[in-house]
C-alpha cells in the first residue's frame, strides 16, 4: 500500500512536468538563483542523482574536483534562507533537497556527511542539537532551553 | 576517457559544465537529446590523479618542537574534526608522539598520522573496496562504500584511522564526515588537488620550525627527493615492508 502510494506520488510527480504548486500538483521547490542548467530543469530532475554519484566518483577516485554536480556546488545556487535571512540547513523541510523528497518520500544520508548548506557559516544550533540528540552526552549550558524553543516553534507551525 | 573503480563499475568522464558554456555545439546537443547520451560524452576535464606522481611527507624531527602541535591545530580547523575530551574514542587524523630510547634516554617528538603506505594493510583488508590507494599514492577511505566495520583500524601498524562515534553537524565543505564511518589523514587532497600543500605543512612552517616537507617522491628535482636522497631517514615499521610516503629524519 505504501508502496503504491509512492510510485502513485512518482508518476504524479514525474507526469506533473512543467506543472507547480501553484496548479495544485507537485512540490512547490524553492527559487534558485545563478546560471540555470544547461542540461534544463526536466533533466535535472530527473538525472541529478546519478550525476552526483557520477561526479562523486570523478572527485573520490580521479581528483576532479570542478564537476557538473558537485553536492559542494548545489547549495551556491539553492540555498533557502529563514525569517532571520539566514540560510537553512537540511534539517528543516524548506531546504531544497527536502522539498521534493519529502513530497516523494526519498531520504538520502548525503547530510550525515556533507553540508547542506554554503561554505564558511556557523549552522544554527538547533540542527545540531536535534541531529545530537539528548543522549549525547556534550551538552552545554543552556542547550536544552535552546532544544525546548527550537522544539516549541516547530510544532506550532502549522504543516 | 572511463575509468574503472575499485567495486568494478565503469565510471565515464564527462564535460563539466564550463566547458558546456564555452562550447555552443556540445551545448546543442545537450539540449537536442536530454538524458541520453550526456554520461557518454568523451569528456574534456583533466583528472588531477597523476599516476607519475607519489605524494608524500618528510619530517625532521629534530626540528619538531616538543611543546608545539601547530601541525594537528591546523588540520582539525582544516578538516572540522574534534576532540570530545573521550581519549579512547575521539578521533585524531593526526597526532603528536613522543619516542624515548630506553637505552640512551634521547627523545624525539614527531607528528604521526596516516603514512599512505605503498602496500596498505588496510587496503588489503578492507571488505567493501572503501579503503583504497589513488593512483598517485594518497590511501583515503571512500566514505560512500564504508560500511563502518573497522578492520582497517585493526589492520593499521600505525593507529592511524579513527571511527566517528557521534553524529556531526556543521562540518566543512570540503572535509565531509559523519558518524559511522572510518576515517584518517587525507593528505589534505582537496588542496592538493588544487595544486597546495597540507595544512599541516603549511602551519608548521609558519611556526618557523619548517619540520614537514611535501612533495612529490618520484620526481627528482622536488625538494623532498632530494633531501630524501641526501641525508638519512627511516619508515615507521620498516620491518613491515610498506614502504610508506611519509619517511622521517633525526628520530
Ligand atoms: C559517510 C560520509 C558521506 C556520506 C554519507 C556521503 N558522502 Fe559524499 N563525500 C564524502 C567524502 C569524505 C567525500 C570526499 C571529499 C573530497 O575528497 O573532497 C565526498 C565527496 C562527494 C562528492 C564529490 C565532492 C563534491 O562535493 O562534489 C559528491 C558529488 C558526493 N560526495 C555526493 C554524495 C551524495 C549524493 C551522497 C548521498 C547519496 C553522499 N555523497 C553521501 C562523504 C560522504
Ligand atoms: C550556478 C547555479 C546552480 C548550481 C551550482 C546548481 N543549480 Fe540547480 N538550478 C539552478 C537554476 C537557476 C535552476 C532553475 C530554477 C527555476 O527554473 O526556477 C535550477 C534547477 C534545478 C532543478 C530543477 C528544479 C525544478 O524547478 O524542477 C534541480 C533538481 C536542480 N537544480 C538540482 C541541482 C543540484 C542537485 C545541484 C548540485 C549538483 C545544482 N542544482 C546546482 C541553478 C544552479
Ligand atoms: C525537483 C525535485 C527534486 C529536488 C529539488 C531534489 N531531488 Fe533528489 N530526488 C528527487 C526524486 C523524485 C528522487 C527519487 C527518484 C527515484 O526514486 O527514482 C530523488 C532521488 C535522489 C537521490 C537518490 C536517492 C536514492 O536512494 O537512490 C539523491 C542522492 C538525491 N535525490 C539527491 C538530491 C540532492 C542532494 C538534492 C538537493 C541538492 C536533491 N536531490 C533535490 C527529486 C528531487
Amino acid at each position: 500500500m505504501k508502496l503504491a502510494r509512492i510510485f502513485l506520488a512518482l508518476c504524479l510527480f514525474f507526469s506533473a512536468g512543467a506543472l507547480s504548486a501553484a496548479d495544485g500538483v507537485g512540490p512547490d521547490i524553492p527559487q534558485a538563483t545563478g546560471e540555470p542548467h544547461p542540461e534544463g530543469n526536466d533533466y535535472m530532475r530527473r538525472w541529478h542523482m546519478e550525476m552526483l554519484k557520477h561526479d562523486r566518483d570523478l572527485t573520490m577516485y580521479l581528483g576532479i574536483r570542478p564537476t557538473d554536480s558537485s553536492l559542494a556546488e548545489c547549495f551556491e545556487c539553492h540555498t533557502v534562507k529563514d525569517e532571520a535571512g539566514v540560510p537553512v540547513t537540511v534539517a528543516d523541510e524548506r531546504h531544497f533537497c527536502r522539498a521534493c523528497h519529502d513530497y516523494a518520500a526519498v531520504r538520502v544520508d548525503c547530510f550525515d556527511c556533507h553540508r547542506s548548506t554554503p561554505a564558511d557559516f556557523d549552522e544554527p544550533a538547533p540542527h545540531a542539537m536535534i541531529l545530537r540528540g539528548p543522549r549525547f552526552r556534550s551538552w552545554g549550558a543552556g542547550d536544552a532551553d535552546v532544544l525546548l524553543a527550537y522544539l516549541s516553534q516547530a510544532m506550532t507551525e502549522p504543516n | 576517457m572511463s575509468f574503472r573503480m575499485p567495486n568494478g563499475s565503469e565510471v565515464e568522464d564527462r564535460p563539466t559544465r564550463r566547458d558546456f558554456f564555452k562550447s555552443g555545439a556540445a551545448f546543442a546537443t545537450m539540449t537536442l537529446a536530454p538524458g541520453v547520451t550526456l554520461m557518454a560524452f568523451g569528456g574534456s576535464a583533466t583528472a588531477a590523479v597523476d599516476a607519475g606522481k607519489r605524494w608524500g611527507l618528510l619530517i625532521d624531527t629534530s626540528k619538531c618542537a616538543e611543546d608545539c602541535d601547530a601541525c594537528v591545530t591546523a588540520c582539525k580547523t582544516e578538516n572540522g574534526w574534534e576532540g570530545h575530551g573521550e581519549a579512547e574514542r575521539d578521533v585524531q587524523w593526526i597526532r603528536k608522539v613522543t619516542l624515548r630510547n630506553k637505552a640512551t634516554g634521547h627523545e624525539s617528538s614527531m607528528p604521526v598520522m596516516c603514512q599512505h603506505c605503498e602496500s596498505p594493510p588496510c587496503v588489503d583488508v578492507c571488505p567493501t573496496g572503501a579503503s583504497f590507494k589513488r593512483d598517485d599514492g594518497i590511501v583515503l577511505v571512500d566514505k560512500h562504500t564504508c560500511i563502518g566495520c573497522r578492520y582497517c583500524m585493526m589492520a593499521c601498524p600505525f593507529k592511524a584511522r579513527s571511527f566517528v562515534h557521534e553524529p556531526v553537524t556543521n562540518q566543512k565543505t570540503h572535509a565531509p564526515r559523519g558518524q559511522g564511518t572510518v576515517e584518517g589523514c587525507t593528505l589534505c587532497v582537496h588542496r592538493v588537488d588544487a595544486g597546495g600543500i597540507p595544512a599541516c605543512v603549511e602551519a608548521c612552517s609558519a611556526t618557523g620550525n619548517g619540520a614537514m616537507v611535501f612533495g612529490d617522491l618520484l620526481d627528482p628535482s622536488s625538494e623532498i627527493a632530494q633531501r630524501l636522497a641526501e641525508f638519512p631517514s627511516v619508515a615507521l615499521r620498516p620491518d613491515l615492508d610498506l614502504n610508506p610516503g611519509v619517511r622521517y629524519a633525526e628520530i
